[in-house]
């Protein structure tokens, strides 16, 4: 089975490395700063015994204050899953991290996001919408859409 | 003297026998040779995570279907997992062997279809393809004795299923169950082998092992990549832990090894429905739940291995009639970001043969 | 000697002089009206045979509705492309364009002028018969290149390119498979050939049947090498943007090269119309058939191979072993006598099969990933 870790086991060490980064940590979730998405996910892809090397999925959801986004991590080798949140709180130009450095696989979850939502990735690649045509106007996927 | 050549832009798709629903390549050429690729979808969205927020829970499910609308019961049951998941409602014992044995059917169904379309690429001119629906033709009247349907099935409900499995479901199943290994065997006989085949398909469209892992690719994609990571066995979801079965993987990671774990996982997946035929209970098919369902405030992530690869539904709910929020982990989308790195190099007709050997649905990676 | 009504057709047919229809043009036009509508019904009933053949092989049933067992089919396909409109594109080169199907057409078709039917049985008896078949059908491959360049369509160029590749590359072990059976016949001309097969030359020429069915299938792009229209990646090829009439003749001139290069094996290798009990000429009809039957059953059975594989085939496996087929053959005539013909049966069999294994472990196909 799969071991969800809870948000509780890796704060200690988050904050060990980056202070103040960690907003508030749950047994389900971890949440964390927008500006620290990268170095978090860095540190928890690369530490041994944490060793996230695969991502499941990146969500984006718009709860009318905010927009969130849902990362989920999985181990290979401890066979273990961490779920990752971030707020971004400015509804015109919003913008996190990517972390398309660090697992590839975010490159089309990314534009998505960017597409349907407008969440912008700062150093991704190549943000361009992928689901609609270039030049649509607007993020069908926000709840202000129609 | 050298002579001059200039690269040039062909598109192939969207419109295009071979590209597996409507995805657009814009290849460089230089000769035949790619030397850079992009690709380009986004032509068959209709907006399922939209809409799934203004239906009710139950109400999505049709909306499923249509996600990889070639194995459809694997998206129901991924679906309703989720849900079963977010609002913490038990599931009766006869109806998760019926799920076990109608998703596994699926896969057979699913993988019959990717094997026949790949030799198809490889220009096997539709023999494979057919002897492949003639077998799947079976399996899809005993689909259709149990929902009345031939492709997009909507028969998972949230808490088991509506109606029982009509009486001459299962002598049908045993039948199917008894020919098929004999079919797999004769197929095997006459293309595992072939030189032709072997030279089209044969270290070609390499993906290594540490690329599969960091674009999260998953499925035979990743199997056949050499990585042993299968959501049954590493986080079994349902009662799969209660079955014995094999994960194939392959070394190499080219086009001919996706084939071959494709061909062994339909064998293994007879070993399945065997095992979850003999233990079948019988009992209720579905546990008390009311007509519209409300799940508490809150989220939820499920997860099964889908044909595909990993398909996971994300669902948010807010204690309303409808999901506030539904993502949905397409397999087909994250198996395909390594395209241009696999196909680089490599000829059309390779190019071709790649993307056939990756099998995708655009019904997922459109959404 | 016009025919005079009143007369009954079977008073007419003996009453013929021997040399009808007398003086040479009316000779030669009337043999050449039979031959063309002989050789277009039998293409006719080859698309039958494929379409229902494929089908059979494919656990499905093939066209059975025009006509009982589907026979009109190939007429209905006939008239359904007659009528449809012809589209020239905009861009394209309209002479070019317009020429291509009628280039391509015509050599298949002349092909047929030299083709014994019956014992002297031909509509010019050449003494250099085998020669002006390899002449002519080269000159398709320069129609099938007009509609690639005339098309103003990419798809199509490259198809017509490959084709051109594969066709001037096989043309070489085609014809020296060809010299290992001139050396024994001793003869140019096709009827000299056919005469000169007291046993007939697949048994004595086994490797050189098997190089020249592979380059003759490979020469008329099909299966599997038919990369040329290859369906599921180029959408049809060098013949993309052709419809109506010039598309039908396109469809006719792949049936037509299938029938010339059946024709051909038939005559060289299979010893033509010499056979027991039935007529000459339904000797000839039989063997057609089922030189077109095994074409039939390998497209049916194998996958396509990639261009470059294709070339690979061509220079790094056929041409070597019909070059030691010719040497060997020719070492064979000259040092055995006529009585111990039966002798080289099998010795050239053995050889064969060494050949054959030997080198397909010693050569690799194509060169794979080309580094970007």
């Amino acid at each position: 089975m799969t071991l969800a870790l809870s948000g509780q086991e890796v704060v200690a060490k988050l904050e060990q490395q980056f202070p103040g980064s960690v907003i508030e940590s749950s047994e389900n979730n971890l949440l964390v700063k927008s500006e620290s998405i990268f170095d978090v996910a860095e540190y928890l892809k690369s530490s041994p015994e944490l060793d996230f090397d695969y991502l499941n999925y990146i969500a984006a959801v718009d709860y009318y204050n905010y927009f969130e986004l849902v990362y989920q991590f999985t181990s290979m080798k401890h066979n273990h899953s961490l779920v990752l949140k971030t707020r971004c709180y400015d509804r015109e130009n919003p913008a996190v991290p990517s972390v398309v450095r660090l697992w590839q696989g975010a490159d089309f979850q990314e534009r998505e996001i960017y597409d349907l939502m407008g969440i912008s990735f700062e150093g991704h690649p190549n943000l361009k919408r992928i689901l609609l045509w270039q030049g649509f106007e607007g993020h069908p996927l926000r709840k202000d859409y129609l | 003297m050298a002579l001059k050549t200039e690269p040039f832009v062909l598109n192939i798709g969207p419109v295009h026998p071979s590209t597996h629903g409507v995805f657009r390549m814009r290849a460089t050429l230089d000769g035949e040779v790619i030397i850079d690729m992009e690709p380009v979808f986004g032509y068959l969205h209709r907006g399922i995570e939209k809409l799934a927020e203004e239906r009710t829970y139950t109400g999505v499910i049709p909306l499923t279907d249509r996600l990889d609308y070639l194995a459809s019961m694997s998206n129901n049951l991924a679906y309703v997992l989720a849900v079963e998941k977010l609002a913490g409602i038990p599931v009766p014992e006869r109806a998760e062997y019926l799920r076990v044995i109608l998703a596994e059917l699926q896969r057979i169904a699913s993988h019959l279809i990717a094997v026949g379309a790949f030799l198809n690429d490889c220009g096997a001119f539709f023999t494979p393809f057919l002897y492949m629906f003639r077998e799947r033709e079976k399996i899809v009247d005993l689909f259709e004795m149990v929902s009345g349907q031939r492709l997009l099935y909507n028969y998972m409900r949230i808490g088991g299923f509506t109606q029982d499995i009509p009486d001459e479901f299962l002598p049908a199943l045993d039948k199917f169950v008894r020919q098929m290994p004999g079919f797999i065997d004769e197929y095997d006989r006459l293309l595992a082998e072939n030189e032709i085949l072997l030279a089209r398909a044969k270290g070609v469209g390499i993906l290594p092992k540490e690329l599969a892992i960091n674009i999260c690719a998953s499925g035979p994609v990743l199997r056949g990549s050499g990585v042993n990571w299968d959501i049954r066995k590493v986080d079994p979801y349902s009662i799969y832990d209660r079955f014995e079965f094999d994960i194939p993987t392959g070394s190499a990671g080219d086009c001919y090894d996706r084939y071959r774990v494709r061909v062994q996982e339909m064998r293994q997946s007879l070993r399945i429905i065997e095992q979850a035929m003999k233990q079948l209970p019988s009992g209720a098919v579905r546990s008390e739940v009311p007509h519209l369902i409300h799940p508490p405030a809150g989220e939820a992530y499920a997860h099964i291995e889908a044909p595909k690869g990993e398909l996971g539904f994300y669902l948010v709910s807010d204690n309303s009639i409808a999901p506030y929020r539904c993502h949905i982990r397409a397999p087909s989308l994250m198996n395909l970001t390594a395209l241009r790195e696999m196909m680089l190099g490599w000829k059309i007709q390779d190019a071709i043969i790649i993307f056939g050997s990756i099998d995708i649905t655009m019904g997922e990676v459109d959404r | 000697m016009i025919p005079s009504p009143g007369l009954s057709l079977e008073h007419y047919w003996q009453t013929l002089p021997p040399d009808w229809p007398g003086g040479f043009w009316w000779h030669w036009l009337v043999f050449t009206v039979i031959i063309i509508a002989f050789i277009l019904m039998l293409v006719m009933g080859y698309i039958w045979i494929e379409r229902r053949g494929m089908g059979r092989m494919q656990a499905r049933l093939g066209p059975n509705r025009a006509g009982p067992f589907g026979l009109l089919q190939p007429v209905a396909d006939a008239v359904k492309v007659l009528t449809k409109e012809d589209l020239v594109p905009a861009n394209a080169d309209k002479i070019v364009h317009w020429l291509a199907p009628v280039v391509a057409f015509a050599p298949a078709l002349m092909i047929f002028a030299v083709v014994p039917f019956q014992d002297g049985a031909l509509l010019a008896d050449l003494n250099i018969g085998i020669l002006y078949v390899v002449a002519i059908s080269s000159v398709s491959t320069v129609g099938i290149f007009m509609a690639g360049w005339g098309s103003n369509n990419k798809y199509s160029l490259l198809g017509a390119m490959r084709n051109v590749a594969a066709v001037v590359s096989y043309e070489i072990p085609l014809i020296l498979a060809i010299i290992g059976v001139v050396l024994i016949a001793g003869s140019l001309s096709l009827n000299d050939i056919v005469l000169a097969q007291n046993i007939p030359f697949i048994l004595l020429q086994p490797l050189g049947f098997l190089l020249f069915f592979i380059a003759g299938c490979a020469e008329i792009n099909r299966s599997p090498f038919d990369l040329m229209e290859a369906d599921s990646e180029l959408v049809a090829g060098f013949h993309i943007e052709y419809s109506g009439m010039k598309f039908a003749l396109f469809y006719l001139v792949e049936y037509a090269e299938a029938l010339a290069i059946s024709a051909i094996i038939t005559t060289l290798f299979l010893g033509g119309w010499r056979g027991p009990a039935l007529p000459p000429w339904l000797w000839f009809l039989l063997k057609v058939i089922l030189v077109f039957f095994v074409m039939v059953w390998t497209r049916t059975t194998f996958p396509r191979v990639r261009i470059d594989q294709l070339m690979a085939l061509a220079w790094k496996f056929l041409l070597p072993l019909a070059l030691i087929n010719l040497i060997i053959t020719a070492i064979q005539v000259l040092a055995w006598s006529e009585a111990l013909l039966w002798v080289m049966i099998p010795v050239n069999i053995a050889i064969m099969v060494i050949l054959v294994l030997l080198w397909s472990k010693l050569s690799k196909l194509g060169w794979g990933r080309v580094e970007v």
